[in-house]
């Protein structure tokens, strides 16, 4: 594959979308992690959705 | 995955509409689904890559074409994006939907991203064909609106802390950014721009050959897979954000009581 006297141009274009793109990808795989994480503290500490406590009361548990 | 909580919801059998509109029901079928779609947008992404390295040199352009294979989706999903923005926006103001500003705020950086590539890809393009980067002109002075009004509304959202109070703002602003997308998309044909009119959804069908049709076309649907990989599982990240906040806040008004 020759891409001609313009290559510069068109690897720079297809490594600008790869990062960009891979970037996006992290910040929302991290964003998930640290969540999660958020989230399993401060279950740990006691403390409960008003959904999740409707629930263990409709189940009996 | 541990976190999903139970809600009455999750006893009433039968998926329904209703059932959609439950944050705890979507996350489950996000769960569900998310695997699948990163399946499938790996595979697309790939054959369209293999295909766009693979097509032949245009008989004026050169190689320079293969840029079209990835600025043209870019720039599609760019107005996309704000397409569903603005139908998140009637969710919001109209039915009052839980998932509608979800959706809205999840979309927004992943809009600009695009928007953003269309932008440089763009420019990459121009400077070997057109000999410059940048042209005042009426296509890409929208889409540089474009870009600037998704980074306003990235900043809305930020800036008020109540994820309720910013939804109905920033809903108003998407629907009157809307106005936008027809003068993006027509603004070759009602001003003499240096941009290209279009040769895909035209009257009188596409004016490409099939050789560059069938990649871009390829690579189109694999960005828009992409687009709702990526818009699903951040929209999951907003869900539990504000699962976070709102447990935060009960946690600090029950330490003050």
């Amino acid at each position: 594959m020759s891409l001609g006297p313009y290559a510069a141009f068109i690897v720079t274009a297809y490594a600008f979308v790869a990062v960009v793109l891979v970037l996006l990808i992290g910040w929302i795989v991290l964003d998930y992690r640290s969540q999660t994480q958020r989230l399993r503290e401060l279950e740990r500490s006691g403390a409960t959705r008003r959904s999740a406590r409707a629930a263990a009361e409709l189940t009996g548990n | 995955m541990s976190i999903a909580l139970s809600t009455s919801h999750d006893y009433q059998g039968a998926m329904s509409l209703t059932d959609l509109a439950n944050p705890t029901r979507f996350m489950a079928l996000t769960a569900r689904i998310l695997p699948w779609l990163i399946a499938i947008t790996a595979i697309l992404l790939a054959i369209g890559l293999y295909q766009s390295a693979t097509a032949p040199d245009d008989y004026q352009q050169g190689a320079t074409v293969k840029i079209m294979f990835i600025h043209v989706p870019n720039a599609w999903l760019s107005m996309f994006v704000w397409g569903v923005m603005s139908v998140a926006a009637l969710g919001t103001l109209v039915w009052r939907h839980p998932l509608a500003d979800v959706a809205a705020k999840a979309a927004a950086p992943i809009g600009a991203a695009f928007t953003f590539l269309a932008l440089v890809t763009g420019s990459l393009w121009g400077r070997p064909m057109w000999g410059t980067y940048w042209e005042w002109d009426a296509r890409l002075t929208s889409v540089l609106i474009l870009f600037l009004m998704y980074l306003g509304l990235m900043a809305l959202w930020r800036a008020v802390e109540d994820p309720t109070r910013a939804a109905r703002a920033a809903a108003v602003l998407t629907l009157v950014g809307a106005i936008n997308l027809p003068i993006i998309k027509f603004s070759v044909d009602w001003w003499n721009t240096l941009h290209q009119s279009a040769s895909v959804f035209r009257m009188g069908g596409p004016t490409l050959d099939r050789a560059f049709l069938i990649p871009l076309m390829v690579m189109a649907v694999a960005f828009t897979f992409l687009f709702v990989t990526l818009h699903l599982a951040a929209m999951r990240n907003e869900i539990l954000r504000r699962r976070v906040r709102s447990l935060q806040m009960m946690q600090a008004t029950s330490r003050a009581a």
